[in-house]
């Protein structure tokens, strides 16, 4: 099976050769005519006062932290909704083990939920 | 493949037979396919405009050629032809490197995606092909996120991060929604999970919850209105692509485009039935369209089309519906409704399949 991932790979080069090409036949087929002011950040046409790279609010860290968790949990979950099906055409002894694997893996995973909605980390007005 | 087009399969008569089958028909195919894609991706910006346009009862663009039916070759030579500004203080590599970012992932999914009855439509059949398309799609932020940094601009930051959050955010319940798709297919082949449901029934109905919130998440995954606040004109002028111009601004919007389309593909796959018109074996099943030779083929990608294009249509009825969220909103609706919603669809899921298999044994 190792060989259908072949195109895939032939693939990407595709993908980065042509975003590469198209975006250099832009550069030499489009104009140049440059002047300060078209260069300078668009705001509104008043110069700037400030940077623009400023600290940003650490919800969004919190977001991205929250992300990984329940993402990986979800790729987790995966493999597990691949064999269940499997499963339950064995023996109801196994199909009831696999049910309650999941039982416990989604348990753990509200008690985790609910503690982050306790905390707040779901409030964003 | 060799056996269903001999004449051309002979032309490659001095190449070793596995390279023909991994090298050289894929390519082909991903050439015509992309070329159809892009094509397809470029007709809808033109069907958008027009269709939003009778929604609120004005013309839209209708000058090149009959109906503005050109209006889609136009953009593209136009956006090609535009100067490519970039910004003073901008991180030059950052700023180069993130529109191709998006638009590499968004066009390589198609490989993976089965547009009729395998092998002919299909590319490449990876057995983990769902988590690779989902690996895959996942990806495209990093373009945004860096492309809103790298500009220099407080538009394109605060577009940036907010794309980046919302993306984030129903990445999660994007992924648990197919959760249940799987435990009835028992594959992360695609091809696979098409055929359970010719045998059975569309996933859509006994997974209806978990189809309803894979629409929800597939439409705020490519910010898409109503959930289109990167691109809140009113409070962020265009996000994070404010300052890109030509081919590079393109790019963004090739990717949007093309990941509407791969996830219009994805929800006909996993909940639709795919290219089949059948239930319990009976009607336009994959093995009579391929008894039936080229035009069974041919029918089946039609079919597959025809569900494709209900979907791409439908982004834009909501656009023209409903009224944007607030962020608050929005982050809530995917963190406090749609997870335990996903969450619960797992676990009833989970019964009901063993009360059935149980009952029925």
């Amino acid at each position: 099976m190792t060989e259908s991932f072949v195109p895939v790979l032939i693939l990407i080069l595709f993908g980065i050769a042509l975003g590469a090409g198209m975006l250099i036949v832009n550069w030499y087929v489009g104009t140049h005519r440059r002047n300060p002011s078209k260069l300078a950040p668009y705001e509104g046409g008043v110069p700037l006062l400030d940077t623009n790279r400023k600290r940003i609010n650490v919800r969004f860290y919190q977001i991205a932290m929250l992300f990984i968790i329940f993402d990986i949990e979800a790729a987790f979950i995966y493999p597990w909704a691949v064999i269940y099906r499997d499963a339950t055409m064995t023996s109801s002894g196994i199909a009831l083990f696999a049910l309650g694997e999941m039982f416990v893996f989604v348990t753990l995973l509200a008690v985790g939920y609910i503690y982050v909605w306790k905390k707040k980390a779901f409030d964003w007005n | 493949m060799s056996a269903t087009l001999p004449v051309v399969a002979s032309l490659f008569g001095s190449i070793p037979e596995p390279m023909v089958q991994w090298v050289v028909w894929p390519t082909i195919k991903f050439v015509i396919a992309f070329a159809i894609i892009m094509g397809i991706v470029a007709f809808t910006t033109l069907v958008e405009r027009r269709v939003l346009g009778f929604m609120q009862a004005r013309l839209g663009p209708n000058r090149v050629g009959p109906q503005g039916i050109l209006q889609f070759v136009a953009d593209p030579i136009k956006l090609l032809l535009k100067e490519d500004i970039v910004p003073a203080g901008a991180q030059k590599a950052a700023y180069f490197i993130a529109p191709m970012l998006p638009i590499i992932p968004a066009f390589l999914v198609f490989c993976l995606i089965p547009f009729g009855p395998p092998p002919t439509f299909a590319i490449t059949d990876v057995n983990v092909g769902l988590l690779l398309i989902l690996a895959l799609t996942s990806t495209g932020v990093y373009g945004i996120i860096l492309g809103g940094w790298a500009s220099n601009n407080k538009f394109s930051l605060l577009g940036g991060l907010r794309s980046a959050a919302q993306m984030v955010s129903y990445e999660v319940p994007f992924g648990l929604s197919i959760v249940g798709v799987l435990m009835l297919s028992g594959s992360l082949s695609l091809v696979e999970i098409v055929h359970r449901q010719e045998l059975g029934v569309w996933n859509v109905l006994p997974q209806l919850v978990g189809c309803f919130i894979f629409l929800v998440a597939m439409t705020a995954e490519v910010n898409r209105a109503p959930f289109d606040l990167p691109e809140a004109e009113s409070e962020l002028v265009a996000g994070f692509h404010t300052e890109y111009s030509g081919m590079k601004f393109a790019f963004f919007f090739l990717a949007e485009y093309a990941s509407m389309l791969v996830n219009a593909c994805l929800i006909v796959i996993l909940f639709f039935g795919g290219w089949t018109l059948a239930i319990a074996g009976k009607g336009l099943t994959t093995e009579t369209m391929q008894t039936m030779g080229w035009l069974g083929l041919s029918l089946g990608f039609l079919i597959f089309a025809a569900k494709v294009a209900f979907f791409m249509i439908l982004y834009i009825w909501f656009r023209g519906t409903f009224p944007r969220y607030r962020f608050d909103q929005l982050m809530e609706l995917g963190w406090k409704w749609m997870i335990p919603l996903a969450l619960v669809n797992i676990v009833v899921t989970g019964i009901v399949i063993l009360l059935v298999r149980n009952g029925g044994a």
